[in-house]
């Protein structure tokens, strides 16, 4: 039933007209004078170097913990979806072992992380 | 009445329906932004906005005006097109993520049915967060066009946040996707009657949802992308005009979906203790009329609450945000989990 996905896509064209809108409105109407100062704003001083600065590699950390969690909940949706059937097909018990034991590795890799002080934000 | 025009009506009502995503917060932002003004005025014992009009409530008026009128700048050493773009990204997710979710059951007119709904796809929570996910691409984005430091600091801080939450907050509706068996969110509704709202069979998923519901909508008290005494406004320093109302327009949307979301899935939706017994001995437009009303009901008061949190609480260090993201929160919704497959198995639900 793909025409249920119709209505989402009208709501997305809506939106972008919306957006759209309010970008050219006010490019259009916006006064237009020379502007004396354009560096970046830094509170009134002159901005020292550039501001691709380098950044903490623990942001990558967590963007790589997320993408290991986020295909887990993936997982789970699907599993989840499905778990009362299992339930009342008498199969209860099988399909709760199998995301156990599943979660219990990812939860064993996340006290790993946890105890190495991959979590950790404010030790240095 | 003619047929003809009977048709045009239905027609009508189909039509605003599945604009309401985009019409409900366009309509809805306004007021909240005049509602919080004045809200936090009060709590910190301020008068707050109350010269434009009666009790100033013209307010929202005057600042859009003002954001049309503002000179339109581009910095010249911003990357033009993505500083352009960005607060697009952030506004057009926000708008259209309501259209999954039922904004009431069913209306009746001249013998048809309507549903109060503007797609009744069977992933809905998965188009939820597919399209909510995207929202933190518009910051990312800004902080990198604008070539300022603490823009790029901003949207940093924001992609670790909302990566961090959104996984509390995608574990956390893995119970009630169990107890319905459904990604339906209709159906999700309908699996809520009598006294069966799903905040009542998993409180700790209720909490954890409305935290970090909180943390993926940058609302106080995890509002540290644009912490003003530290990075002076974060991912959006260099922008003004609409381009900033944009960025505005996008949380505050992003508000209206959280609180609808959180109304869905653990609150009972459009939903009334029993309402599907006793609504049978109601006329037909009460009975009709009273989901919605009572859906808007419920959503407004989240949205209440978002506002009197932001204005109660402080903010958290960014170490504490991560550390409560990490150990506190996703601990807990793995145990949610637990708990609703316990409760399950044993056949209490």
């Amino acid at each position: 039933m793909l025409s249920a996905y119709v209505p989402i896509v009208v709501a997305l064209l809506f939106a972008m007209v919306v957006a759209a809108g309010a970008l050219v409105v006010s490019a259009l109407l916006g006064p237009r004078r020379p502007t004396t100062n354009l560096t970046p704003y830094e509170c009134g001083i002159t901005p020292v170097g550039d501001a691709r600065i380098r950044f903490d590699v623990k942001f990558y950390l967590v963007g790589l913990l997320f993408v290991i969690f986020d295909i887990e909940t993936i997982f789970l949706i699907s599993w989840g979806v499905v778990f009362r059937d299992f339930v009342t097909a008498g199969h209860g018990g099988y399909i709760f072992a199998i995301m156990a034991i599943f979660l219990g590795l990812l939860v064993l890799g996340l006290l790993y992380e946890w105890r190495k002080g991959a979590l950790e934000w404010d030790e240095r | 009445m003619s047929d003809a025009l009977q048709t045009g009506v239905v027609w009508a009502i189909q039509a605003l329906i599945i604009l309401a995503p985009g019409l409900i917060p366009l309509a809805i932002v306004p007021g909240l932004v005049y509602v919080e003004r004045r809200m936090s005025a009060f709590i910190q014992d301020r008068i707050g906005p109350n010269r434009v009009g009666p009790l100033g409530l013209l307010q929202p008026v005057a600042d859009a005006l003002k954001f049309i009128f503002k000179e339109d700048i581009v910095p010249p050493h911003a990357h033009r097109w993505l500083y352009i773009l960005a607060p697009a990204f952030a506004a057009v997710p926000a708008l259209c993520t309501l259209a999954v979710v039922p904004l009431g059951h069913t209306l009746h007119v001249f013998g048809r049915e309507i549903a109060l709904i503007a797609a009744d796809v069977n992933v809905g929570i998965l188009v939820v967060f597919g399209l909510t996910s995207l929202g933190v691409y518009g910051i990312v984005l800004a902080g990198w066009a604008s070539n300022n430091k603490y823009s790029l600091l901003g949207g940093l801080r924001s992609s670790a946040q909302m990566i961090s939450y959104e996984l509390s907050l995608g574990l956390s509706v893995i119970g009630v996707i169990m107890l319905a068996g459904s990604l339906r969110l209709t159906d999700i509704v309908m699996m809520q009657d009598k006294l069966n709202w799903f905040v009542f069979l998993q409180p700790i998923g209720a909490i954890v949802f409305l935290i970090a519901s909180y943390a993926e909508t940058n609302r106080l008290p995890f509002d540290l992308p644009e912490a003003e005494t530290e990075l002076v406004a974060g991912y959006h320093t260099e922008y003004g005009s609409m381009k900033f109302a944009l960025f505005f327009l996008g949380e505050y949307a992003a508000m209206i979906t959280a609180s609808a979301l959180t109304v869905t899935l653990f609150f009972g939706g459009w939903q009334l203790p029993y309402y599907l017994e006793w609504s049978r001995h109601l006329p037909q437009l009460l009975a009709d009329l009273i989901p919605p009303a009572v859906f808007a009901f419920k959503t407004l008061f989240f949205l209440f609450l978002m506002i009197w949190v932001r204005w109660t609480f402080p903010r958290f260090r960014y170490d504490q945000l991560m550390d409560f993201g990490w150990k506190v929160m996703l601990p807990a919704a793995l145990l949610n989990i637990a708990w609703t497959a316990v409760i399950i198995l044993a056949g209490w639900v």
